[in-house]
Formats: structure tokens, sequence, C-alpha cells
């Protein structure tokens, strides 16, 4: 499963620009890692997608949860099937109808009320949160089904109004859920291709969408660069996230113990 | 006192607030963007900005015409491309599936019967590259699978073939592809479903005289079953539409509806018969969709017991 990408990685220091047939007399090579960071197409839409990315995972981890909160402990409320289809669908739809069906509704609005004027990172970043907004729903809804209910109804006992509660004890420990919410949200807005696609406008391309002209044509050296630098740092941040999380968890088990 | 019950008769209360904040932004984002589509596939097809004609307009003389074009889908059924693009999305879709299905459960079962320790680690190997860019891992398919990438290369080095294979933009490469990328999908669920499982269960069958493999077919697999579903359909739609594996990896005549769609929007500007393949391919798979809903909650009841 990971030879596809140990094979990018590899290659992005071969010097051949015909990418897979390794030049032995160059390589290995860093020429390639200069033209890329060289390279402002990638720049610039690798800036627009990291803005896209954390406003779109700030607003969906705050959207998710709200969701994620009220479908774990509302029970039955008006309209609960409704917002329970509404979470869960985006998990599953194919994005060529989501992209679709946001590109029309931004241009039928654009037409009945002047906004939004033309498309670009304010529709970007609205498409991406309504369906970012799907998979934080899910993990704070998850969370919440394990969560020890007597912490809260203490706090309530102790006379704490409900949004005290909320803040004060329900947030602090369902934090790492939502951190991990936002980390979600923010990858599949930095990797998504085909909803940016279709809610973007002239001059706002997002990273995925460059990368995606540039590789129907073929491989490309640069992309190679590209690929191993993601998978780095992707790496890195998982490892250090294991790592902390075993890291709590041994310092619970030793806290329980004393 | 009176203002209280006021303001909860208007059901703005601070739990109603809390549902009311993501529910009206998915009405307005998610639902309301259907009914405009749905709208727009009745349309005709106009050389302006955008490139669709309103459905109602005035005819003068006090009369509103409301134009509804049944073209869209007349046309969409009697084009033999749109049908076969259809059963074949379906088709690879299931495919894809099966073969997930195939090399997933085996990699869950092994995941859930690991000790502990190990098993995060596995779970981490196995989340990693869902993590990377799916464009990018697509991509790397795309060198490995090329005329002078490196699958042929080795094979022409080890003498086992003199010519390149043909693997890139085959039908072949597209299925690679997909069950590449979402086998994530698939071991995600089986895994969170058999690790509920009670393996006493196993051990009973086998006390009562089961074979080991009367016992995983009798026991493990049916208790399984909501997380094959969940897993299945997991994959399958939105494997149906499914647009950058097979532009990246198939061919010309590697017809999904994922890529007829996008050409019937960005290339042909026909934004009025790219709305009715949408509303079809969603008429197709909303069973589908109402099916997973429904076996998600049976498998969160079965965990609140």
């Amino acid at each position: 499963m990971y030879l596809p990408i140990l094979s990018m990685v590899v290659f992005s220091f071969n010097a051949s620009r015909l990418v897979t047939v390794w030049d032995s007399a160059n390589s290995p090579t860093l020429k390639w890692y200069y033209s890329l960071l060289g390279n402002d197409e990638i720049l610039d839409a690798a800036l627009i997608s990291l803005k896209v990315a954390v406003i779109n995972a700030t607003g969906a981890s705050i959207l998710g949860t709200l969701a994620g909160f009220s479908l774990s402990r509302f029970g039955k409320f008006r309209g609960r099937v409704a917002l329970n289809a509404m979470t869960t669908a985006p998990l599953v739809m194919p994005e060529v109808i989501t992209g679709l069906s946001l590109l029309m509704t931004f241009v039928a609005m654009q037409q009945l009320i002047g906004w939004p004027v033309g498309r670009g990172l304010t529709t970007i970043t609205i498409a991406h949160i309504t369906f970012s907004m799907a998979f934080v729903t899910v993990v704070i809804q998850s969370r919440l089904s394990t969560f020890d209910m007597s912490l809260e109804e203490a706090a309530m006992d102790l006379g704490a109004h409900p949004f005290k509660v909320f803040f004060v004890i329900t947030l602090p420990i369902i934090f790492p859920a939502i951190l991990s919410g936002w980390l979600l949200a923010f990858t599949m807005s930095w990797d998504d291709l085909v909803i940016s696609s279709f809610a973007s406008g002239p001059g706002s391309s997002t990273l995925p969408m460059v990368v995606f002209s540039k590789v129907r044509l073929g491989v490309s050296p640069e992309i190679n660069v590209l690929a191993t630098l993601t998978i780095t740092v992707v790496t890195l941040i998982m490892i250090t996230v294991a790592w902390w999380m075993a890291r709590s968890a041994r310092i619970e088990r030793e806290r329980l113990r004393s | 006192m009176y203002k209280r019950s006021l303001l909860k008769r208007l059901g703005l209360t601070g739990r109603g607030i809390v549902a009311a904040v993501p529910f009206i932004w998915l009405i307005m984002f998610f639902a309301v963007p259907f009914i405009i589509v749905l709208k727009i596939s009745f349309s005709d097809i106009d050389l302006a900005i955008p490139p669709y004609k309103p459905l109602i307009e005035w005819a003068g003389h006090n009369l509103i015409a409301i134009k509804v074009n049944f073209n869209n889908y007349v046309f969409l059924f009697t084009d033999h491309l749109y049908l076969n693009a259809f059963i074949n999305s379906i088709k690879v879709a299931f495919i894809s599936t099966v073969l997930c299905l195939l090399i997933g459960y085996p990699m869950a079962y092994g995941i859930a019967r690991s000790k502990p320790a190990t098993r995060n680690l596995l779970l981490l190997l196995v989340v990693l590259p869902f993590w990377t860019s799916l464009l990018l891992r697509v991509y790397a398919w795309i060198g490995l699978l090329k005329a002078n990438g490196v699958i042929n290369n080795f094979l022409q080095w080890m003498g086992l073939i003199h010519e390149p294979l043909p693997m890139l933009y085959t039908q072949f490469a597209m299925y690679i592809g997909i069950v590449y990328s979402y086998l994530p999908f698939m071991i995600l669920p089986l895994y969170s479903n058999l690790e509920k499982m009670d393996w006493q269960l196993l051990e009973a069958a086998q006390d009562l005289g089961c074979k080991p493999w009367q016992a995983f077919y009798k026991v493990t697999l049916p208790l399984s079953r909501n997380g094959i579903l969940a897993g299945s359909m997991l994959v399958f739609i939105p494997a149906v539409g499914e647009f950058v594996i097979p532009a990246l990896l198939g061919g010309p005549n590697a017809l999904m509806i994922g890529r007829i769609l996008w050409d019937e929007f960005f290339s042909n500007r026909a934004w009025p018969v790219a709305s009715a393949v949408a509303i079809l391919l969603l008429i197709v798979l909303v069973p589908f969709m109402m099916w997973y809903q429904s076996v998600q909650a049976r498998e969160s009841a079965g965990d609140r017991r």
C-alpha cells in the first residue's frame, strides 16, 4: 500500500525530466526542489489552499460541534431527522454532485440578492465548510457517545447554568475530539479538488487544482517533490500526534494508579 | 418569567439556537442547492451568463410563462453514451466494492485481533495514506503504471517481458486506483465493528464442534454484517460518481458518469444537461444512502445496549 508513495519520494530526487527513468549520471539531485520553490503558480495556490483550509477547519469545527452535540444530546427534536440526514449525506455523496449544486446555488444567489459577487475564496470556503462539517459532526457524536454525563449532572446539581457547564466542563474534555475534527476538516479542504473546481473563480485556484492541471498531461518531477514534502509533513504530524496521545494515555494510567 | 415562556414558544431556547445554527447553514448550502439543480435541469440552455434560461418569465398581458423543458432528460435517456456511462459507473463501483471487501476484510480482521499495542500502530499505518492527498496518491500510480514507468521498467529489467505492458489509461488502471484509494473507507468501519465483537462466541462455537472456517462463516460473518454494509456503502456510493481517478488513470473508453458530468459542465458549458445528469445520479444513489443511514442507526443502537 505504500509502494506508490515510496516511488514518488524516490523519484523526486531523480535528475531526469522523464521522472520514472532514473538518470544515474546526475541523480540524486535537489534541483527539482529548488525549481518548486521558485514556482509562483504553485506557491500562490498553496497560500490560497492554506487560507481556505484554516477558515474552513475552524468554521466546520464550530458548526460540526454544534450539530454533533445537538444530535447526540437533545433526544428527539423537531428537524432532527433532517439534521441527521444533512450531516451524514455529504459523507457518502459523490463530490461532483455537491460541487455542482453549490455552484448553481452561488450563481442563483448572485442573481437574486447580488451576493456572492463572482466566485473566489469566499465561495470555496463556504462550499468546503458545508461538506467538512459532516466529518466533524461524526467525530463529535462518537466522542459524546462515550462521555461520562455524571460530571455534567454534578455541575448542574451544584447550580451551574447549562451554557456554563458546557464551556467549563464538556468542552475541555471533548477538546481532543474537536482538535481531531479540525485536523480532519483541514485535510479534507487542503486536498479537495472537485468541489474547489466548481466553487472557484478566475484567479482563485487551490493547490489541488493546479496539481491536477499539471498531472493531466502526465508525470512531472515538481509534483513528485510536492508529494514528498506533503508526505513528510503529514507523517511528522501523525507521529507527533500518536506520540502525544500515547504519552497522555500513559500519564492517565499512572494518575489512576496513584 | 413571561419573557422566558414567550421565547420558548418561539423555539428560541438555548437548545433551539444550538441546533438551529448548523441546521440553517445546511438548509441554505446543502438542501436548497438540490432544489436549484432540479430547477435548472428543466431549463433551456442559453448563450449567456449564466448559461441557462429562466423557468418563469413574463410573457406580456399579465401572463406568466413557465417553461419546463424535459428535453434534457429525454436527451440523456436516448443518447447511448449516458446510459452506458451510468451502467459502467455502477458496474465499476460494484466490482471495486467487492475487491475492497475481499482485501479489506482480512486486514480489518487482522487488526481487530492483534494486541492493543500493535493495533494502534497498524491503524496509524492504514490511516496515514488517507491523510496524504488523494490526488497525489493517484498521481503516483501514473508514474508506476505508464509505459516507461516503474513497473514496466522493473519487469523489463527482470526479463519477464520485452515490451511495456499497456497498463495506464485502461479500466484495469482505474480499478487499481479506486480500490487503492477507497480501501481505508472499507477497513475502518469493518474494524470498528469487528473490534466490538465478543471473541468468546467463537470459542463457544468451536467448543460445540465447529471447525475454524465454519465458526467464521456462521458466527463472525453474520455479526460483522453491519460493518460490511457500512464499509460497502462508504465505497460504492462515492465511487459511482468518482471523477478524479477515471480522469487521471482511465482511458477515453473508461466511461464514468462523474467524468461525463464534469465534461458537460466545464467543456460543453451545458449546465442544464449536467444538472439533469446530477439529478438522475442522485435518484440512483439515494436508496443506497438511505440504506447506509439505517445501517448506521442500527449499529449505534446496538452500541447503546
